[in-house]
Parts: structure tokens; sequence; C-alpha cells
């Protein structure tokens, strides 16, 4: 391990100290955030040359964003477990059967739930949770049933302390699912997030209909085009934290994210941004991601050690890595405009869009040319990620995204645009659409649009209500009025309540155009 | 009006295409919106689309942002400057608008494969459409074709028993609107008579054609619970036939009830008053009374 200075020790003390003394962080956020300003002392990594200079920069320089993974990773970023084994053969480790009716499965699940880790320290999946309880509501009382899965998503919301937390249902329609519709839409919580798989061949018009209602009523679930997923990640594939396909069983070791608009400004003109300045960060942000694998795989006996390994509820060849991307909208803002045309702007020319595809073929022909021997899930390579942002974030569009208050007059446009782009991104991208109210009366209108979308080649979409109190911040659920209680100084149970805010204020995730 | 010489080559002005509604019928839908109407609603929120333009000229020179200019006796229109600041409509006194585009069925046609796969259908509305029935004729066959949904949103005015341009073969369906019941009442409201428009409930209800019947609530104007009951019992012979449908947008009868608003109405009609939301309740549940079952209140 390689030693540090003292001022560097010094001001990390410095920042403990203000985070035990903090008025508005919880217990739980507290520990969390000693445990990573610990983390940050610790110096194991074999860093490549030249990532310094493009990590520890200001948002406005910075280059490879790292998304606070710490120094020494000592578990990967998202697992995925298989809930379903443990439904079948329960856990030694945690000394519990099969459970045999609704209450013992929801018991067992809250009970696993503690001992999943992630990047955030809650679990990021949570399961499918309309095929996992389907067998035990069949032969059920139906108000019991609501009542206790009412309670167990109560009881998510309440523990659970992070909204990057995702439960799936679907394509099918089930008992189990519309019950789960009914409690998200009557409670109207943050936490979980949902995904609707949807497949217009597979789900059914009515039970479509009803997650759409669910929707407008507490902002999820989202909408995943099944079909498009399965293709490329098999049948068993989920949706974890904001929107991310991952392979059931397994997980990303990391994700580390381009910021395409910095590396823009780097370039003299698109030709020197597609030859030397994009190929330069891309192969350094690649090998970062390389170091952080093999010490999580080889150093960190997470998979040798941890019972979730032991008990084949993950596998260690399931899991692949997350490249990530934002600022696609600012790097072809930046370079059509040192071309002499600042008129063309990304989500209103032909020859923004092109220059977009341009810059995504690149990234996406590096990628499928760069090989890691533990990402063998995924054919060696890593899945491209368009980010969805942090709240830090300030003049950074997520992902593939047209920027809030620049999106086209008409949906229909703004759609087409993003057919270009979805298709990049297995391991997620997604957007986001906020409703007016007289779409309550016609649920319709949504599910022709998410049709539509998945013809067309999009991949994940997102509605809520513009009236809602819970709203989609970028790819995660937040309470406006928990905002509001944030900003006057009070403690709010769950740490991305405090990532909203940040959005909404250097985001403007409130200006969103409504559909 | 048909004389007007815009009308050569079957041109027919079109106010405006909005590509995604979500108010104009079931599920995503382009409404297209003609320009000109036979009625004269008191409550009209749209009476810029009521009539054609004179060319008098009077809004080109307030235009703002000079996307209006005349042109051999005609006002012309660039939808490019426009920056629809609404003031052209503001300023004319004819009840029309100088931003009408004179397009065929073809050229309406193909705005709306735009919007193709993400619509299910089409909504044709105004101004009143049936103005124009040789346009709504060949755009359904158009749409028909490819699979596209075709509904009507019509004040009555047209005979469907008789129909001339050959529409109920070709269309799904109507939205039509129930102004009022008694001749009177409607004389009142519209300035014109209703036996037309009673007689197209029968004929568009036998037909299956009859999608929805709508009434705009203003009850200072006109016998509002009477005419919510009386519609109710003209429409309700006819729900087996809606109802039995297998392949048609038309599945039931809804009676969808209109809150009045006066935003966009023409100042010397803006007195009226807006009903409670309570009252509107009660309205639906009159028409539920009346076997009803599909009723909205917007």
């Amino acid at each position: 391990m390689r030693n540090i200075s003292m001022e560097r020790v010094e001001k990390t003390r410095e920042t403990m100290l203000e985070t035990v003394k903090s008025p508005t962080l919880t217990h739980e956020q507290k520990v969390a955030t000693m445990a990573n300003l610990a983390d940050s002392l610790l110096e194991v990594m074999d860093l490549p040359d030249g990532l310094d200079e493009l990590l520890n920069q200001p948002i406005d320089k910075q280059c490879i964003c790292d998304l606070s993974e710490g120094h020494a990773p000592l578990r990967p970023r998202y697992i995925i477990p298989d809930y379903a084994k443990f439904m079948k053969e329960g856990s030694g480790f945690l000394n519990l059967e099969a459970p045999k009716d609704l209450f013992e499965a929801i018991n067992d699940l809250l009970i696993f739930y503690r001992h999943v880790p992630s990047v955030t320290n809650f679990p990021v999946y949570v399961g499918a949770l309309d095929k996992l309880l389907d067998p035990f509501v069949q032969d059920m009382d139906e108000e019991l049933a609501y009542k206790l899965i009412r309670l167990f998503f109560i009881n998510m919301d309440r523990t659970i302390l992070d909204s990057f937390s995702h439960g799936n249902i679907g394509p099918e329609d089930t008992k189990a699912g519309r019950i789960i519709l009914k409690v998200i839409a009557d409670t109207k919580d943050a936490v979980p997030n949902m995904t609707m798989k949807y497949d217009e061949d597979i789900t059914p018009d009515a039970f479509a209909i009803e997650c759409v209602r669910a929707a407008l009523a507490s902002a999820k679930p989202s909408f995943g085009n099944h079909r498009m997923f399965k293709s490329e990640l098999g049948e068993d594939y989920v949706i974890a934290s904001c929107y991310n396909g991952l392979k059931y069983g397994g997980g990303s070791y990391t994700l580390v994210r381009l910021i395409l608009g910095n590396i823009a400004k780097r370039a003299k003109d698109t030709e020197d941004f597609l030859k030397n300045q994009l190929p330069y960060v891309m192969d350094i942000q690649a090998r970062y991601m390389d170091e952080r694998i093999r010490f999580i795989v080889e150093e960190s006996g997470f998979f040798e050690n941890n019972f979730l390994a032991k008990e084949g509820f993950i596998h260690r060849d399931k899991f692949t890595a997350m490249y990530g991307l934002v600022g696609l909208a600012e790097a072809v803002d930046i370079l059509l405009a040192k071309e002499g045309h600042p008129e063309w702007r990304f989500g209103h020319s032909d020859e923004a869009t092109r220059l977009g595809i341009r810059i995504m073929d690149a990234i996406e022909d590096f990628n499928n040319h760069h090989y890691n021997k533990y990402c063998e899930a995924t054919g060696g390579h890593f899945l491209l990620h368009a980010q969805v942002g942090i709240a830090s974030d300030i003049g950074v569009t997520p992902g593939t995204r047209i920027p809030i208050g620049e999106e086209p007059e008409n949906l229909v446009d703004q759609l087409n645009i993003l057919s270009h782009f979805h298709h990049y991104f297995p391991s997620g991208t997604g957007d986001i659409f906020p409703i007016d109210m007289t779409v309550h009366r016609n649920p319709e209108y949504v599910l022709d649009i998410v049709k539509g979308s998945f013809r067309k080649n999009l991949r994940y979409l997102s509605f809520y209500a513009a009236d809602s109190d819970v709203i989609r911040i970028t790819g995660y659920l937040v309470k406006k009025s928990e905002i509001e209680k944030l900003e006057h100084g009070q403690n709010v149970k769950h740490d991305t309540t405090a990532l909203g805010m940040g959005a909404k204020h250097n985001g403007h995730i409130l200006e969103r155009k409504v559909r | 009006m048909n004389q007007d010489p815009r009308f050569q080559g079957k041109h027919y002005p079109v106010n405006k295409i909005i590509p995604f509604s979500s108010v104009d019928g079931p599920g995503n839908r382009t409404a297209v919106f003609v320009q000109g109407c036979n009625f004269n609603c008191r409550y009209c929120h749209n009476p810029e689309t009521r009539e054609l333009c004179i060319n008098c000229g009077e809004c080109v020179k307030s235009c703002p942002a000079g996307a209006l200019g005349m042109q051999d006796g005609l006002v012309s229109f660039d939808p490019a400057k426009c920056v629809s600041c609404d003031t052209c409509i503001h300023i004319c006194k004819h009840n029309a608008s100088p931003r009408i585009r004179w397009m065929t069925a073809e050229d309406v046609h193909r705005e709306i494969l735009k919007n193709v796969p993400f619509i299910r259908g089409v909504s044709v509305s105004g101004g009143e459409c049936t103005f124009y029935p040789e346009l709504l004729h060949d755009l359904a066959v158009l749409c028909k074709r490819d699979g596209l949904g075709f509904l009507l949103d019509s004040n009555g005015m047209y005979d469907f028993s008789e129909d001339p341009a050959g529409l109920l073969p070709v269309i799904d369906g109507v939205m039509l609107d129930v102004k009022a019941w008694s001749a009177e009442d409607h004389q009142r409201v519209t300035g014109c008579d209703n036996a037309l428009v009673r007689k197209n409930i029968r004929t568009l209800g036998e037909r299956g054609k009859l999608f929805e019947v709508r009434t705009v609530v203003v009850p200072e104007l006109f016998h509002v619970e009477e005419t919510i009951v009386e519609t109710a019992r003209a429409i309700r012979p006819y729900l087996a036939i809606a109802r039995a449908q297998k392949h048609s947008e038309v599945q039931d009868i809804r009676y969808k009830i209109i809150k009045y608003r006066p935003m966009g109405v023409r100042k010397e009609y803006q007195e009226m008053c807006p009903p409670e939301d309570a009252y509107l309740k009660q309205l639906a549940e009159l028409a539920r009374k009346e076997g009803i079952r599909d009723t909205i209140i917007i």
C-alpha cells in the first residue's frame, strides 16, 4: 500500500469530524460516509498513467468520474442475488428454510435484503417480486395478501434507505403483479424503484394499463423493452439500481463514466475528438476499470468469503462491468460550435443527431475491442451504460438525453431522436416524461407511446404525473416533499433525497417538458 | 364558401395538426383541426377556427415576428418565423386565423405518418370537420390503409343518413356534440336547429358508429339536466350494438361531460360561470342511471 501525505490525512480527519457532528445526516448516513472516508485513505490499486489528470478535476474539466466507488472496493458495485434459489432452498448462513407461505416468504426476503451489499450498502435489486410471491398468493384471501404485500413494501421503503433499489415485474400478467401494482399506486413511496418488463406480444393490454395507472399515481413502474434486453443479455436479465440491465445471479463490478462534454473541450475539432482525445480517455477509463475489477476479484476476497457466493446466490462468472458515459448532448454542441455551427443543437438538427451517432459508434467500437477476462458473462466486454448523472453535475446532461429545457416541442420528435441512441446500452439508458393530468382518464395514451417506442427500438421509458409528489429524478425516485424537508435542514430517511435536491438545483429536473 | 380559389385541387384549410393528443379520442392520436364552422356556440373556446380569412391584412401589420405577409392580395404565413404568440388571432375581427395551411388529404396523411407507430389513430376536429366531407373521405381511406383508427369530432350538422360523401363505410366513428336537447335551447347555444343532430344520434347509433356524445355544461345557458337525461335515453338503444363490435374503435358509447371554462372564449360571452365539480358528478350519475356505463368528466 502506498503512503499518503499527512496533509491529506488531516483533511480527511476534519471531514470525518464534520460528518460526526452533521445536523442533517441520519445515523446510517453518517456511518456510510465515515466508511467511505476511511476507504479514501487507502491506496492499493495500480492506476493507469494519466488517470489523475482526467479524474481529479472540478466538474467543468473532469473527463473520467468513478462515482464514489472508493479506493479499495470491498464488494462489486451492483449485486444481483438469485432470489428464486433462496425461495426454493433457504440459506444455511442465514439459518432460514425455504418459505412455505406468504408470511414466511416476505419475512425471509426482508432478512435477506439486509445481507446484500452494494456501493450504497443497500440492495440495488430486490427481485422479480411478482414471480417470487405469486405461488404464495394463489389460494389466499386477496385482502390479506394485499395487506401483507403492502406492509412488505412499507417495510422496504422505511428500511432500504436509498432509492437505487429496484424490483421487477412482468412481462406476464400475474395475481401477485396486480396486487403489487395496487400497493405501489396506494403507498406512493420512493422505494423500491420498479420496472415492468414489457413485451406487447406477452403482456396483456389490461395489465399494461394497470402499470400506467400505477405509474401516474407513484412514478413507477417504468417500462423496459423486454424483447430488446432478452436478445442482448438472455432470458435471465434483470433491471437494477436506476435502470441497469444485468445478469441474474451476477451483477456489475464497477461503473465509471466518461464526461463527454469535457473531453470535447480538449479537442480542436470533431476529427481531433474522434481520432485522439476520445480514444485516449476511453483507453484510460477502460484500464482503470480493469484494475478495479482485478482488485475486487483477485484481492478483496469477496467471492471466496461472502455467503452469497459460497451458497451459490451469485456467481463470479455472471458479473460484468458497466462502461458509463454522460454528456453526449454537450459534446455534440461543443464540437459543432468548434466546426462553426453553433446553431445545430443536439435534439434539434439532423447534423447533431448524426454526430451523436458517430460518437456513439466510436465508443461502441472501442468497447467491442476491449477485453476483460472477468467479464466472460458478456463476451469479455463491458456493457455500455448511459449514466443518469450525480447531484453535483452542473452542465452535464445524463447519458444521451436531450437537456432539460431544450426538449423538442413535439414528443414524437424527441422519441425519434432517442431511437438512435437507446440501442447502444444493454446495461441501461432511459428517458423520463412528466405527463399531463388529463392522461389519468386516458392511460392508453401512454401505452400507445410505449408500444410505438419499443417497436422503434427504444429501451426504457419512465412516466410520472406532472403534479405527483413522488417523482423520478434521473433514474431514481424521490418525494418532492422530502426534498423540501431537507432544504429546511430536517433529517430525511433516504440518502437519495440529498441527491434529488442537488439534481433539482443543478440539473433542473423539475423543469422537464410536460407531455 | 367552396368558391374560394384556394379550394382548387382539393386543398382544404387546416388550422392545426397536433402530433400526439391524449384528449381527442382513445389512446394516442394525431388530431387534425380544420378551419370553419357552421355553428356559433357562445362558449366556443377556439372562435378563431370558425371562419375563413377574408384577407383584410389587419393581422399582417401587427405580427411581431414578421411571419405574416401579403402576396397577390392574399395573406401569407411563414410557420418557421411564427412564435405562436397568438397576436394575429386576437387582432382578427372575423373569427379567423391567418395561420391555416391549405392541404390535400395526401398532405395531411403525410404529416400523420410521421407519428406512426406511436399513435393508434387519427381524430379530425375543427372548426367543424364535416364541412369538408370529401377531405374526410379521402383521408379516412388513406389512414385505414395504414391500419389507423379514424374518428370524427362533429357538431352533427352533416346528414349521416344521406351520407353523400360515403363517410360511414370508411370511418370508425363519431364523437358527437349534443349542445342542448330542446330545439329552443340549441338555438340559443349555437344559433342553429338540432333536428339533424338528433337524427344523427339514431343513424350513427344503428350503424355502430357512435363513439361518444359530449355536452359542455353551462347551466345558465340551457337545461343541462334535461339534455343529459334525454341524450342518455337517446343513445341507450344503441349501446348493445356498440358493445358487440369486434374490430372497431367503437366498443361502447361514452358520455363525456365537459366543464365549461372561459379560456379562449370571446369577451362578450365570458360572463358565464364554470359549473362546480360536484354538479358535474351529479350529471354523470344521471347518465349512469340511464344505463350509460362509460361516463367521463373533463
